[in-house]
């Protein structure tokens, strides 16, 4: 018997009697992060990190039922073991371990192993079937070393400012948007941010991460007009919001930008590979280092790392899931959709 | 070929024309002539022809980043340009080699592949590989497969040699038409300010019109206008001069002899002659259908029984020199009158034909005439100023084109396919049926003509609606309605549906219609009728 089985809500432990990560409202949710393809509304009861408990709530409600662990704590539901462990994606992302009768699983969420100053750092857990992401499983995703893309935009901001323009840089309103924060130098100039980045900052703040001071970009003095830079979601790009920074250069961070055709097409003036999902090798790396025996592959490119996997002697299967079948790329959120949505 | 790459990065970098424009200029301004020749050869869409076969290209590549084929595939797929996919393949390179210049590149490593045993071919390639950093590789890669666009259009080089030069954005236009060779020399002359300098092969630009939109009564006046039809050949350029003729293609490629009956025609014509107008297949008095003339494009060897059934003929429009004189700035009237009196005096044995009028006592007529414009073999009216010079590439105001209104049919997505380069990794590329009963049978291919967000809609209902794969083909539910717009239909017999039609293109998605009440291929066999 498996300890996970794929029903039509998701990911469901049997045993425990919870989902994980559901795509719907059920009665006990275990949530690995705040992101909103991984967070259903309306469960009866959530759990999550201790580090994720704040962010979840400002995505949730103030009074959501939310229950918190702390990263490696393990406790018992129904008899299964479950422990939350980091998972370096956004803060509070947690991989969720599983123990029931001698069985380990583990169920990554969405996942990095390179270093982030806004988050506890990922950590291997070993386990007998690991349920994996693979949002960049394709092996052209390796990731330039992100302390150099963060130098790359803080001078790209400085030649905006240079040449008079206000510098508009995109990224994803929980998660991203910090991880920019953190490695903007403020020397340079004012930071402004957007209504959504403002609310997650002051969650992240509140969780004790500390950032650079940022102003909302609603209460902007003219004088910062093309001097500062803005952080705010994708979806705000080509919006009339926009308008009030005059002359400016847009940008975007994300991992998708490594690929040229993803960046054109928006028309953007520059793109910055920086994610929060780990890349091919760090992929590859990180399965190996769970020891896994059974490999599920979800959330991305399923069918070729399933096919890499297999050719490497390794069982692997594909766990479809409802959010967009195999690859969440669109890096451009449908109008109304939830500008903080992870990429 | 680092500052090369540099530049590439730089166009690729910026969306913002004047920034482009100054990188360019910047360039041309400190780049050494060999180099430059070189530049200006690829950014104006010339390139070398296909140096190694893309499959093996694509095997050494596959081998060389130690990925499975299938998998060199998948990514090719999700980044829809070879030249990418192989830079994001390939492993970090060691250290990169000796800085060489984009001449000694090109003349030293990539020339020489032509006609290599593919053996020394994949030898060279590697070896390119290793000594090239990551972004010189995606240039050598872009050289290698012969895709090279950057989002500088001709017009933005033209006007950058301009600036880096002082010599007048006309004179480097011209330049730069017909035949050259990227030797410093060329590009010596190209930024020299010394006007003296005439080829005798040398076709002027050509003057491009828009599409007119608007009512014809925005034009003003009929009375200032000049209208002809609008045909479907290729248009072309005819050189006479020093005794030599030369056929040039919009697309600057030359046509010498692949019309020779053209040809002939124009060995009648005094010397300092140019004519500008249209080839086509015509018989008697109208022209063949352009399928027609398919059948002598890209041909030298022409037997006798195509050369009797496809005549081909210049339809000629204007006439930009005469005996050696630049007509180019006189009205068109003028040059309308000459052209005339050129033909007369010129025994062709019809095969240059002046491009006959339509008359317009009002636009009432020009809406007339458009509507009969099938019937005489022509694709819509063109309008042309009276008063109006010649000019350069596509200006808006004095030449406007008003084809008929397309055909159009309500049809089915069926599949859909990944696009490339902007499009990569959407499904973009559309086929489409209409019913034959309770079948579709596929009978068009579409790529244009949905915004952005139809297109990111679209590529969610294909991904949410996959019944089949077939590598990237994609069987979707049949359930989505489009109405296709095309511009001709012909009976085929390569076709399952029985037709071909030219220039489709999606015009509107039709949200309003189920599946079912498409359109049959009765109603688009109907079509053929007219």
């Amino acid at each position: 018997m498996t300890l996970l089985r794929l029903t039509g809500q998701g990911l469901y432990c049997e045993a425990g009697g919870f989902h994980v990560d559901p795509w719907g409202s059920v009665d006990r949710a275990v949530v690995t992060h705040a992101h909103g393809d991984h967070v259903a509304w309306g469960c009866r009861h959530y759990l999550t990190s201790a580090e994720g408990a704040g962010v979840l709530r400002a995505r949730l409600s103030d009074d959501a039922p939310i229950q918190a662990a702390p990263y490696g704590r393990s406790f018992d539901l129904n008899g299964v073991r479950v422990s939350l462990h980091p998972a370096g994606h956004i803060l509070g992302s947690a991989q969720v371990r599983l123990e029931h009768r001698g069985e380990i699983w583990v169920v990554s969420g969405d996942y990095k192993t390179d270093p982030d100053p806004t988050c506890t750092p990922y950590e291997a857990v070993r386990c007998h079937t690991f349920v994996t992401e693979s949002t960049f499983g394709l092996p052209i995703y390796r990731w330039p070393p992100q302390a150099e893309v963060l130098h790359e935009v803080n001078r790209w901001w400085r030649s905006n400012q240079d040449a008079g323009r206000t510098t508009l840089l995109y990224g994803y309103a929980l998660g991203k948007a910090q991880r920019l924060l953190a490695g903007l130098d403020p020397a340079i100039g004012p930071i402004l941010t957007h209504g959504a980045v403002e609310r997650m900052t002051a969650a992240y703040r509140a969780g004790g991460v500390v950032l650079p001071p940022t102003t909302h970009a609603a209460a902007m003095e003219r004088a910062d007009r093309g001097r500062a830079i803005v952080i705010a979601p994708p979806s705000a790009d080509g919006s009339t919001w926009i308008r009030r920074f005059g002359e400016h250069a847009t940008g975007f961070a994300s991992g998708w930008m490594l690929v040229r055709g993803t960046r054109r097409r928006r028309s953007l003036d520059r793109g910055f590979p920086l994610s929060d999902h780990v890349d091919w090798p760090s992929l590859m790396a990180a399965i190996d280092a769970t020891g896994a025996e059974r490999i599920w592959v979800t959330h991305g490119y399923t069918a070729p790392v399933v096919r890499w996997l297999r050719e490497l002697g390794r069982d692997a299967v594909t766990v479809e899931t409802r959010f967009e079948g195999e690859r969440a790329d669109l890096a451009v959120p449908e109008p109304g959709a939830d500008p903080t949505e992870a990429e | 070929m680092r500052s090369f790459a540099r530049l590439y990065a730089a166009l690729d970098e910026t969306t913002a024309t004047n920034e482009k424009v100054a990188a360019l200029a910047e360039y041309f301004r400190s780049a050494p002539p060999e180099d430059a020749a070189w530049a200006v050869h690829f950014l104006t869409g010339r390139r070398p022809k296909r140096l190694v076969s893309s499959p093996d290209l694509r095997r050494w590549a596959a081998e060389e980043a130690g990925v499975p084929e299938w998998l060199f595939e998948e990514s090719y797929q999700a980044v829809g340009d070879l030249a990418e996919t192989i830079t994001l393949l390939l492993p970090e390179p060691a250290e990169s080699g000796e800085e060489r210049s984009l001449a000694w590149w090109v003349e030293e490593r990539l020339l020489p592949l032509r006609g290599q045993d593919p053996s020394v071919q994949r030898e060279e390639m590697v070896r390119a590989w290793r000594e090239l950093d990551r972004r010189e590789r995606f240039v050598w890669n872009k050289l290698i497969t012969g895709a090279f666009r950057v989002g500088a259009s001709v017009r933005l080089v033209e006007r950058a040699l301009a600036l880096a030069s002082g010599v007048e954005e006309g004179a480097i236009s011209h330049r730069l038409m017909g035949g050259w060779e990227p030797t410093p020399e060329f590009f010596r002359r190209l930024v020299s300010m010394d006007v003296s300098d005439a080829d005798v092969s040398r076709p002027y630009p050509f003057y491009l019109a828009y599409s007119l939109e608007a009512e014809p009564e925005s034009l003003g006046d009929p009375a200032e206008w000049l209208a002809e039809w609008k045909w479907d050949g290729i248009r072309a350029q005819l050189i006479r001069r020093t005794g030599r003729t030369f056929l040039w293609s919009r697309g600057e490629e030359l046509l010498n002899g692949r019309f020779p009956e053209v040809e002939e025609a124009a060995a009648l014509l005094p010397d300092g002659s140019v004519l500008d107008g249209e080839l086509l297949p015509w018989l008697g008095e109208a022209p063949l259908p352009f399928a027609q003339l398919q059948r002598r494009i890209g041909r030298t060897a022409l037997s006798r029984k195509v050369l009797a059934e496809v005549p081909v003929v210049l339809v000629a429009y204007d006439l930009l020199e005469e005996s050696g004189e630049d007509l180019r700035p006189l009205a068109l009237s003028e040059r309308r009158g000459r052209l005339l009196a050129l033909l007369a005096r010129t025994p062709s044995a019809g095969r240059l034909v002046l491009s006959p009028t339509v008359e317009l006592p009002d636009w009432a007529a020009a809406v007339d005439a458009r509507h009969r414009a099938r019937e005489v073999g022509a694709e819509g009216l063109m309008l042309k100023r009276r008063a109006s010079g010649y000019g350069i590439g596509r200006r808006r105001g004095d030449w406007w084109k008003w084809k008929v209104e397309p055909y159009s049919v309500d049809a089915v997505l069926m599949y859909a396919q990944p696009g490339s380069g902007r499009r990569a990794g959407l499904f973009t590329d559309y086929t489409f049926g209409v019913w034959d009963g309770e079948q579709l049978v596929a009978f068009a291919k579409a790529y244009a003509g949905l915004t952005d967000g139809e297109i990111r809609k679209v590529d969610a209902f294909v991904r949410r609606n996959t019944i089949e794969k077939h590598g990237p083909v994609r069987v979707v539910k049949p359930e989505l309605v489009f109405e296709l717009a095309f511009e001709g239909i012909q009976r085929s017999t390569r076709h399952k549906s029985g037709v071909a039609v030219r220039f489709p293109r999606m015009i509107r998605w039709r949200t309003d219609k189920p599946a079912s009440q498409a359109d049959t291929l009765a109603t688009v066999r109907g079509m053929l009728a007219d």
